[in-house]
């Protein structure tokens, strides 16, 4: 255990020297990314940071914000709640950021946004799909992509209707994005009147799912539910068709990266596998340039990086319009309309989109996604 | 029943792992009465050199399995080894004389220059390597089946040769009785021409490449890692250590089995949700009602 508290000290020492380092910066806008740019989930990270970068990028290139141009800060949370409050800490203090694309793991973004809220800094999550992120009635946050409650609704009903299963087994990683993700595909399944024959959580970090995975043929499940990231649903899957199971593996967007793909060793074991995922963001028009953009630059803007675009887009619209002011701005888009490189977006009162768009997507044996129906 | 099976030969596998790293907690213990929390993260080092072996490897053109498998434990052990060897040189030999409390926390500093060195150097992401052998034995029980993968059986069977050679090694050859003699009185074995310092830096070498045994099986079986996975794998190994007595050599193997088959039965027919609790639980049972763990023995004041 002591193990983990001197990890922690020695991160703090390493961004107390940070700080000293990265005050400088005035005349510029500045816009935290927080993410986890390392750790286990650094994927994630690195499609927060493309997206932003990018965005700040051709916004400076187009002028910047009222003649100010963007200086964008990487902010490392590593996915861990205590380190996201302590790089928000810094972000607030020592960076002086005005506004935060981030974080990715809602278990991070809950407690960091309450730092953003004292300090008066507006956060737009491209990524963050726990309810509890908006539901706390926080005037500062908002979202771009939807809520897991709206997911776990897709996800039942295509598991109820298209797939007419009724033995489903549902997992999660017992982390605040997993479960309740797995909780609200749970609500909705038991709604249709379909009770899972198997709900429970696995540990993070652990490579070793044979047990459960010997569980859940034990209960002759024909679906498996996964509510988690890729670095565990990779193995998961892998050693659930090792064992010789053929159920449908079904998860959320905690997957969309082509690191599932390596993680479960190869396309074969991810073929078939279903997900839920916001409608396509490279198919919209207007981000038909922007995707050109990524792509001429050699990085193809999979997963969440056209939504850390989007929440780019969002701040700077909203800080435009109010003179830099990241509260006036806030209260400024529950009623104003942004248009984005993802179509109009609109927000509700909470924070949240108007409108949400789930739907389903399918692995193939290439180790690629597509959408499907 | 095929479900029961089942749960014991995923707790058989998992459990040689657990028991092949908790040699080398056993034995650093056994020799300088410490232990080694840097063994955790020489089991991940060992991870990293598998898929960089392999990728050398297959970089060559050379696609056959057994020529894979043994051409990466022989690397892999021979570097991890000498991974072993530098960290007693550079945590535990400058600080033999010093407070237990000393050298622990410079293993514990270890540990973390070991994890953040490989996350600089290699990356943070997840590493996965493709599959490389294929196939399992199914076993049509009633409706049931029990499947055991050709990977899982040569887990076994890796691990189950490697503790029997090491067994020979402590118990018949030369170099084990020297280990033994250092292991009982330090200070009698060198009077009596024993090179201790030598036994101590070959016991951590041993140790390290009994985690590379390990390494190797589980990255090619699993096929996914990060700078990070020696952490849960390390505790779960250091507890099978302690279950069977630290110390003991038979008892960390027998500690491990017991971990992994407990914690399989218990994942697969009570809760996952607890597994790790349930773990910890049956160490701390242990503890209270045979501290030496079931193959230690007490200690004896030496008067």
């Amino acid at each position: 255990m002591s193990h983990t508290i001197i990890k922690k000290s020695l991160l703090s020492m390493a961004i107390t020297g940070a700080i000293a380092v990265s005050s400088f910066a005035q005349a510029e806008l500045v816009i935290g990314v927080a993410g986890p740019h390392t750790g286990a989930y650094a994927a994630f990270g690195e499609q927060l940071w493309r997206g932003a970068a990018k965005a700040a990028e051709d916004i400076n290139a187009a002028g910047g914000v009222n003649g100010e141009m963007i200086k964008v800060v990487k902010a490392d949370d590593a996915c861990e709640p205590k380190q996201a409050v302590s790089i928000a800490n810094r972000l607030v203090d020592s960076d002086g950021a005005v506004a935060v694309v981030g974080h990715f793991c809602s278990s991070s973004t809950i407690p960091a946004s309450e730092i953003y809220a004292d300090a008066g800094v507006l956060m737009v999550t491209p990524a963050s799909t726990n309810p509890t992120v908006t539901d706390r009635g926080l005037e500062n946050v908002f979202r771009v992509c939807g809520r897991d409650d709206q997911q776990g609704d897709v996800a039942a009903s295509y598991i109820v209707g298209e797939l007419g299963a009724q033995r489903v087994a549902i997992l999660h990683d017992k982390d605040t994005y997993g479960k309740g993700l797995a909780d609200a595909t749970k609500r909705t399944l038991n709604s249709y009147g379909v009770e899972e024959v198997l709900y429970e959580g696995l540990t993070r970090g652990e490579k070793d799912f044979n047990a459960v995975i010997t569980k859940i043929r034990s209960v002759d499940a024909d679906v498996v539910y996964f509510g988690g990231l890729h670095s565990e649903a990779g193995p998961l899957v892998r050693q659930l068709r090792e064992q010789g199971s053929t159920a449908i593996f079904i998860s959320g967007d905690g997957i969309v990266s082509d690191e599932f793909v390596s993680v479960a060793g190869s396309p074969e074991y991810v073929d078939g596998v279903l997900m839920t995922f916001g409608a396509d963001p490279t198919a919209y028009a207007a981000g038909k340039t922007v995707v050109e953009g990524f792509r001429t630059s050699g990085y193809e803007p999979e997963g969440y990086t056209l939504y850390s675009y989007t929440a780019m887009q969002v701040i700077v619209e909203a800080l435009k319009n109010n003179d830099l002011d990241p509260i006036k701005g806030a209260e400024w888009l529950k009623s104003n309309s942004v248009s984005t490189a993802m179509g109009v977006k609109d927000f509700d009162s909470k924070g949240d989109l108007e409108v949400s768009d789930y739907v389903m997507y399918k692995w193939d044996n290439k180790g690629k996604y597509a959408q499907i129906d | 029943m095929d479900i029961v099976l089942q749960q014991l030969v995923n707790g058989l596998t998992l459990g040689s792992v657990y028991g092949l790293i908790a040699i080398g907690y056993t034995m650093v213990y056994g020799i300088i009465g410490m232990i080694n929390f840097a063994h955790g993260d020489v089991y991940m080092v060992s991870a990293y050199i598998t898929a960089i072996v392999v990728a050398l490897l297959s970089y060559f053109g050379i696609e056959s399995f057994p020529i894979i498998i043994v051409g990466t434990l022989f690397v892999t052990i021979a570097i991890t080894g000498a991974y072993g060897w530098a960290i007693e040189q550079i945590a535990y030999r400058p600080l033999r004389n010093s407070s237990r409390l000393a050298a622990l926390i410079s293993a514990i500093g270890m540990s973390l220059i070991l994890q953040n060195y490989v996350q600089i150097s290699q990356g943070a992401r997840q590493q996965g390597i493709p599959n490389l052998l294929s196939g399992a034995i199914r076993i049509d029980i009633g409706d049931g089946f029990v499947q055991l993968t050709y990977m899982k059986l040569l887990i076994l069977l890796v691990a189950f040769v490697s503790m029997g050679v090491l067994t020979y090694i402590i118990q018949k050859t030369k170099l084990g009785r020297m280990c033994r003699a250092t292991q009982q009185d330090p200070k009698m074995a060198s009077i009596l021409g024993i090179n201790t310092d030598r036994i101590i830096s070959i016991v951590f070498v041993i140790g390290a490449s009994m985690a590379a045994v390990a390494g190797v099986l589980i990255t090619i079986d699993y096929g996914a890692f990060d700078f990070y996975v020696g952490f849960i794998i390390g505790i779960k190994a250091f507890t099978a250590a302690v279950l069977g007595g630290i110390g003991s050599l038979p008892g960390a193997m027998l500690g491990g089995l017991i971990l992994g088959i407990s914690e399989s039965l218990f994942a697969g027919l009570i809760s996952s949700d607890y597994k790790d609790v349930f773990s910890f639980s049956l160490l701390v049972i242990i503890l209270i009602f045979r501290p030496s763990g079931l193959l230690g023995k007490p200690e004896v004041e030496k008067v």
